[in-house]
């Protein structure tokens, strides 16, 4: 088979329609959304007609491909690391029902937090759960751990989360896939009819179920051929390695590391494994990426046995994703020498494209609130998110999906007035709406606007669940029609906006304003399609 | 065979499509390769990059560590500055002069060509112009990837090659157009080194 040159995330979508996937389920996120575009755009995928729409949430998606695998058939969920937060509930369920047919957790993390509000380790989240958690070292591994993964959890009953961090996922690199595909499983209902029932009497006996799985979980780490040691010379040092922190070792030995490495791809931590490493060498290093989760579970609280340090003793740095040369650092390695950045370099920030809906929402919304003040304006998860920054200083909130109207009725709840909410329109349908029901419910005393440019935006315009249903939905939720209003974002409609917002903040109870306008990148994507239609060539 | 390249320019302006190019001739001359690449949020508007690195034995980091890049290939004059920790001692910088100015503090353009002027190993090159000249402005990225052929160890027919594929599905008018692109940035480049 040819070699392909896949981003980390194409090959665990790769890996996922090899594995025999009937299903893939995903709320966009960087850096996990393009494992979810890759199959979607796949030939097999698509003549399979492997399910491949996108999910309201993180939830709703984790609760389908659940569902996939009660009919039998093998799924893969994908996310990023907090949309696993949203998920939360139903991934440790999953852990306590178990599984029918494969199913893969695919979670993404963002360490350095180059496109997210923190950076979470979602290994923690496989310890919570005491699911076997797969951490491929590189994108032909992410690959095969993907593929081999739906065999994985279908021989050991339980969900597995796969967990990648942002390098992995947006680098390219030569994967070689498999010959074929396997086969799709046949519909079978779980051979257990209580296996997904978990009312307390029963549940208690899953929970059993999932304590005994932990010793064949342990077994199977041990027994990977993706985790295991490789020898070095000097003894007087032993390196754990988890996942792509290997790489950035050996990038300072290319030739080799003079010391031993436990390369580990597979959690839980295999004791016999480490044990078996430990007596190997006369102390520790574990590089891994994200929290010191490994680092930790071997350090102990005593300090006793051979000394580890990582990041807990600043061996390394706590935050912050790795590189070669933090590593080459904690080896006291030589640097090659290197230039200084030129003092006159500005920073480069991101901002609202040119042409934006959302610039003319913020235009307006400034103007009104300079009358009331900087700190009344919760904002939420998306491209609407840069409105906090100049030129607009538009926002004085931004914490998790949905957060604007729930903390705007706080705050409200509080006594601040006017308080205003700022939310797109796919995080309105992702976690916005149930916020709505419990202002509408108690008549809080807020403004919502929901900039809608009928896509998702911020992850690259995929298709958004609120898409023509954003005044249906705020209706049936039971705020007044007389207080809906939908107004082109345009500059023209400048003196509208801002007389519409300062008329719906004199209101006391639920306003929603919707400024709409296509997403400019949409429509210059979509023009650009039609063109090529129009042209009679082919579309990729 | 070792060749490690920052590809540097702002959200928006394609430096991928020179990835993606490279990318294709690495992986007909069976070179290694990995490619780091910026998505999420830093594509409006923000500053990007992409960490190429082709080797002809195992490529393990997917990012270049300080000091070692061999090549950096900027689209932006500015973003060219951002990356030197990255420039190994023997170094080379290909730029584009056109500025980005999409901030309001961009400094002096002539401040920053003193920089890059300063720097030991620089082609300056205004890709725009060039384009223009050809026929078609969209081609000036085949412009700034032709500007760094002279110092990236692969084949230009491999490159040439790589043009067809990734512009083939557009026609062969775009094909030509591309491909005359390459030649005049890297006729530039070998004139102006």
């Amino acid at each position: 088979m040819t070699k392909k040159l896949l981003l980390g995330v194409e090959a665990i979508g790769q890996g996922a329609i090899d594995g025999g996937i009937s299903g893939v389920y995903a709320y966009p996120g960087t850096p996990s959304t393009e494992i979810t575009e890759y199959i979607q755009g796949n030939k097999l995928a698509v003549s399979r007609n492997i399910h491949r729409e996108w999910s309201a949430n993180e939830k709703t998606a984790l609760e389908s491909a659940l569902g996939m695998s009660y009919a039998g058939k093998r799924a893969i969920v994908c996310m990023k690391h907090v949309g696993l937060n949203v998920a939360a509930d139903p991934f440790m369920n999953a852990a306590m029902t178990g599984i029918n047919g494969g199913l893969i957790i695919a979670v993404a993390d963002d360490p350095s937090m180059h496109s997210s509000q923190n950076e979470q380790d979602s290994r923690y989240y496989g310890k919570f759960a005491m699911i076997p958690v797969l951490e491929p070292s590189n994108q032909q591994e992410a690959y095969e751990m993907t593929r081999t993964g739906f065999d994985l959890s279908e021989k050991l009953g339980t969900p597995v989360l796969l967990r990648i961090t942002t390098r992995l996922a947006h680098s390219r690199a030569g994967v070689i896939p498999v010959h074929s595909a396997t086969v799709e499983n046949n519909l079978k209902l779980p051979s257990d009819p209580l296996q997904f029932i978990l009312l307390p009497a029963f549940a208690r006996k899953r929970y059993q179920t999932l304590l005994d799985k932990q010793v064949d979980f342990e077994r199977f780490s041990d027994e990977s051929p993706f985790n295991g040691i490789i020898e070095g010379a000097d003894h007087s040092l032993g390196i754990i390695c988890c996942g792509i922190a290997l790489n950035y070792l050996l990038e300072n030995f290319p030739d080799g590391s003079p010391y031993p490495i436990l390369k580990i791809t597979q959690y839980p931590l295999s004791s016999k494994m480490v044990k078996k490493f430990e007596k190997l060498v006369d102390k520790l290093l574990i590089i891994e990426e994200g929290y010191p989760i490994v680092e930790e579970q071997l350090k102990g609280f005593f300090d006793y046995g051979k000394p580890v340090s990582g990041k807990l003793d600043g061996t390394l740095p706590r935050s912050g994703e790795l590189n070669p040369d933090i590593i080459a650092k904690a080896l006291h390695l030589k640097s090659a020498s290197c230039n200084a950045i030129p003092p006159l370099v500005a920073n480069r920030p991101p901002a609202l494209c040119k042409g934006c809906g959302h610039n003319d929402l913020f235009l307006a919304l400034d103007e009104v609130m300079s009358d009331y003040g900087d700190g009344h304006v919760f904002s939420d998860i998306g491209c609407y998110t840069l409105g906090v920054l100049p030129p607009y200083h538009s926002g004085n909130t931004c914490v998790d999906m949905g957060s604007s109207i729930t903390m705007a009725k706080g705050a409200a709840d509080a006594g601040l007035f006017p308080a205003i909410a700022v939310i797109g329109d796919s995080t309105f349908t992702h976690s916005g709406m149930t916020g709505l029901l419990d202002a509408v419910n108690e008549k809080s005393n807020i403004l919502i606007m929901i900039g809608d440019n009928e896509s998702t935006s911020m992850t690259g315009g995929q298709d958004s669940a609120a898409f023509g249903r954003i005044e249906s939905i705020c209706k049936g939720a039971g705020v007044g029609s007389e207080h809906i209003h939908v107004i082109g974002a345009l500059p023209k409609n400048h003196e509208k906006l801002v007389s519409l917002i300062r008329h719906e903040i004199d209101y006391q109870g639920v306003s929603i304003i919707i400024p709409r306008r296509e997403c400019v990148q949409k429509a210059a994507r979509r023009i650009s399609e039609r063109k090529k239609e129009n042209s009679g060539l082919n579309v990729l | 065979m070792k060749c490690d390249i920052v590809l540097a320019g702002v959200g928006g302006q394609g430096i991928l499509s020179i990835a993606t190019v490279l990318g294709f001739a690495a992986l007909e001359n069976n070179l290694y390769l990995k490619q780091a690449e910026t998505h999420g949020m830093s594509q409006r508007g923000g500053a990007v990059q992409s960490y190429l690195r082709l080797s002809d034995r195992p490529v393990y980091s997917d990012l270049i560590p300080f000091g070692k890049a061999d090549l950096i290939l900027s689209v932006e004059p500015m973003e060219s500055l951002r990356y030197l920790p990255y420039l190994s001692a023997e170094g080379y910088v290909v730029t584009n002069i056109t500025p980005f100015m999409n901030i309001l503090n961009y400094p002096e353009i002539e401040l920053v060509m003193d920089e890059i002027k300063r720097l030991p190993r620089f082609v300056a090159i205004d890709a725009e112009a060039i384009a223009k000249e050809i026929g078609n402005s969209k081609t000036s990225n085949m412009v700034m990837l032709g500007a760094a052929t002279p110092f990236i160890d692969i084949a230009l027919q491999s490159i040439e090659h790589g043009i067809r594929e990734i512009f083939g599905r557009k026609g062969e008018e775009m094909v030509s157009l591309n491909l005359r692109a390459l030649h005049a940035g890297r006729e530039f480049a070998l004139a102006n080194r």
